[in-house]
């Protein structure tokens, strides 16, 4: 059987091949839709699952690095694109083949400029219409004359803007319609109670039953990428509890991890044990916080009261250690801050006796209910297959079916010693989401039930020189985060600042779904169906 | 809490001495202190929750920190029914113009609360080129509670130094406020 290498050059002669964390090829542009369909369409390893576009500024040129990923093999691979120039950058989109490569284009238009062609929606991702300049690239323009505070508002427009290469080779620009003109369109957010964060969305009607959904990002867009450019290493490392901030022990972690591997650092055995308890705890405390809000949308007030109160012990013990009750910058490079509370592992043990006694009661009190079970069963449904075109990780990814846990996938820290279960469903319903993030919690418990005897006594980092440099290369690590496989993606030149920092956020992709997870049904289904989804919009936009 | 035990009590001393500049009719006086009273026990916060700290200010609403305990009862989801905007997360350009239509919304009289490091002054994102380096660019902003994020005794502390401004002030033929608005928004256009 040949190799995927031997096969790809057979197919583009081209291509040529680096080994960055497992194989890299790289093709030019022309080459590019050719290859990607055939990567596809592959009958051993079809790459089917794109796990994130990574738009680059190389200073001569720009260009994309896409990270494929087979789910039935679990093979992966990276090929990196660039554009002929700077001045006029175009790529070729994969969108047709990919349905999650269409927000990540997005993305990459508007933070480079950079234009895909047969891209059927190429708007602008975070940034207003009348933003000037594409912020991601080296040579932007920052000072606040060109860019001002703008306090009019945006315009909503009906249309957008595609490129579309003709037979013959010709790019013509179209204008598809995105709402017709006697469409009934309303707008929801982005100040809205039940969107979860400053998610805007216009959704277009037909009776009660929704046609299409619009959503719109950046209302939260901090700039977090482009500052990291500017920032040493050990300074990135706060925004990543600002991302998401329900999962910020193991976003922190996922950075930490990609410039440990970078160094080639091994932390000590007892920074693992925390680190893994922790990320545990975080789980279960975001999956609360879940329940409570969920519960909320639909109408069960009391159950936000209930979640919160198990949630404050979680909280009570994360802040006994860190200090903070929500951005706990523990992780560090290296290892962790400083060693546990006297107290820990106690006050986690007790917990550990009490939430499954308080899970039961939430079901008692939530989740049998009739009205509950109404809302629930069979509403915003989607496929495993649909979900995987999407990129649709975490919880809501296993709640159809689809295997992708990474704590089981690419085993970090101490995943690879515990046992524990990926909780699947099949039903893909908002039913099943809710009950994978309950079931969750229950093997969050068992995770932690394992370590918690058993953390080994020594230091807890490693030393660290004061200024850390990392090599020249590229390096990108994932972890489980409470909501969907997290990605961090360095490029490095050998300075103390990183080249290129991105983060690949699980509730883009939520949110990038919601069109086809909520078609068809009802506006009032449409809040249960986002909240079952569970993004956190800062995470999304950054 | 004790009078004694707020902080920053010389600029609310400072703000009644310039109420009372003009002097108080004795009976409005009286009006004013009623009605204050009635309306500082009962300040109903609108949360324009963008991130971080709008899930602090959740904790702050639920039960542990409880925060009806002090008359600021429940949140309320549209600018006409709440008395004063709590913005607790980051403000970015694109939300600018979004949170200048809440705070018009508003009715009379209205507060702004600012609440953690990022709406008081961009916070760690100060630097970025999408964040306004805080909400006092575009409003005027009463109290500002510092912290990334501020724990929810502190932004409960904030509330109450918000109550004890509306005490003071003269709801009666005292357009102090509305004035100082004005101003604040003349060089803004
Ligand atoms: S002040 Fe800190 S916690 Fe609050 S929104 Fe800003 S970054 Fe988040």
């Amino acid at each position: 059987m040949a190799t995927i290498q031997e096969k790809i050059s057979a197919l583009i002669p081209e291509a040529s091949f680096a080994e960055v964390q497992g194989l890299q090829v790289s093709v030019p542009d022309a080459q590019w839709h050719k290859l990607a369909k055939a990567l596809y369409e592959d009958a051993n390893s079809p790459f089917d699952y794109l796990t994130t576009i990574v738009g680059m500024d190389w200073g001569e040129t720009l260009g994309c690095i896409y990270y494929l990923e087979s789910t039935r093999t679990g093979n992966r691979l990276s090929v990196r694109v660039e554009t002929a120039d700077r001045q006029n950058p175009q790529l070729h989109s994969v969108a047709d083949l990919w349905e999650s490569a269409n927000f990540y284009e997005r993305e990459v238009y508007d933070f480079f400029g950079i234009v895909f062609i047969n891209h059927p929606d190429m708007r602008r991702l975070f940034l207003r219409r009348d933003w000037v300049g594409h912020p991601l690239r080296k040579d932007y323009d920052a000072s606040p004359e060109v860019n001002p505070i703008r306090l009019h508002h945006e315009e909503a427009y009906d249309t957008t803007v595609s490129y579309v290469e003709q037979p013959d080779g010709k790019i013509v620009k179209t204008e598809p319609v995105i709402f017709e003109p006697d469409d009934y369109v309303i707008n929801i957010g982005p100040q809205h109670p039940s969107t979860h964060g400053v998610l805007r969305l216009r959704c277009s009607l037909d009776g009660e039953f929704i046609k299409k959904i619009d959503p719109y990002c950046g209302y939260i867009h901090r700039g977090i990428e482009k500052m990291s450019e500017s920032l040493t290493y050990p300074q990135t490392l706060h925004f990543t509890d600002r991302l998401d901030y329900l999962s910020a022990m193991q976003n922190r972690h996922a950075l930490c991890m990609c410039i440990e591997d970078a160094m080639q650092v091994e932390i000590p055995e007892r920074a693992k044990y925390i680190r893994t308890i922790n990320d545990e705890l975080m789980r279960i405390s975001s999956h609360l916080l879940f329940w409570g809000t969920f519960c909320n949308d639909l109408g069960s007030t009391t159950a936000l009261i209930y979640g919160f109160r198990e949630r404050e012990m979680v909280l009570d013990i994360l802040e006994e250690t860190t200090g903070a009750r929500m951005s706990f910058h523990y992780n560090k490079i290296g290892g962790v801050m400083h060693d546990i509370h006297p107290d820990y592992q106690r006050k986690i043990k007790e917990f550990c006796k009490i939430m499954p006694e308080r899970l039961k009661e939430y079901h008692r009190f939530f989740t049998g209910n009739v009205i509950a079970q109404g809302r629930m069963h069979g509403i915003s449904v989607i496929s495993k297959e649909r979900c995987i075109a999407h990129s649709m990780t975490g919880p809501s990814g296993r709640a159809s079916g689809w295997a992708c846990d990474v704590r089981k996938r690419i085993p970090y820290a101490l995943y690879d010693k515990v046992e524990f279960d990926e909780v699947l469903r099949t039903e893909g319903d908002i039913y099943a989401r809710y009950m994978v993030r309950m079931d969750e919690i229950l093997q969050s418990i068992r995770i932690i039930e394992q370590l918690i005897d058993n953390i080994p006594e020594g230091p807890v980092s490693e030393k660290m020189k004061p200024i850390i440099k990392l090599p020249e290369g590229q390096w990108f690590r994932q972890v489980e985060a409470s909501r969907g496989a997290f990605g961090v993606y360095i490029e490095s030149r050998g300075d103390k600042y990183p080249y290129r920092l991105k983060f690949n956020s699980p509730g883009m992709m939520l949110v990038a779904s919601l069109d086809e997870v909520c078609r068809g049904g009802k506006i009032a289904d449409l809040i249960a169906g986002g909240g079952s989804l569970d993004y956190v919009i800062p995470d999304i936009d950054r | 809490m004790q009078y004694e035990d707020f902080k920053d009590n010389e600029s609310l001393e400072k703000l009644v001495e310039e109420l009372n500049a003009a002097g108080t009719n004795v009976v409005v006086g009286v009006f004013d202190d009623i009605i204050n009273w009635g309306r500082s026990n009962s300040v109903w916060p609108l949360a324009f929750a963008t991130s971080c700290c709008g899930i602090e200010f959740m904790s702050v609403a639920a039960a542990r920190h409880d925060m009806g305990r002090f008359g600021f009862e429940v949140t309320r989801n549209s600018p006409r029914q709440a008395d004063f905007l709590m913005v607790a997360g980051t403000i970015v350009h694109r939300m600018a113009p979004i949170l200048k239509r809440v705070y018009d919304q508003l009715a009379e009289p209205k507060y702004v609360i600012a609440t953690g490091a990022c709406a008081v002054s961009g916070g760690p994102f100060r630097n970025s080129f999408h964040t306004v380096p805080g909400i006092d660019q575009i409003l005027p902003v009463d109290v500002f509670v510092p912290g990334c994020p501020p724990r929810p005794e502190a932004m409960l502390y904030g509330m109450m130094q918000l109550q004890r401004k509306i005490k003071v002030e003269n709801f009666f033929g005292g357009v102090n406020r509305k004035q100082k608005r004005e101003e604040f928004f003349k060089d803004k256009e």
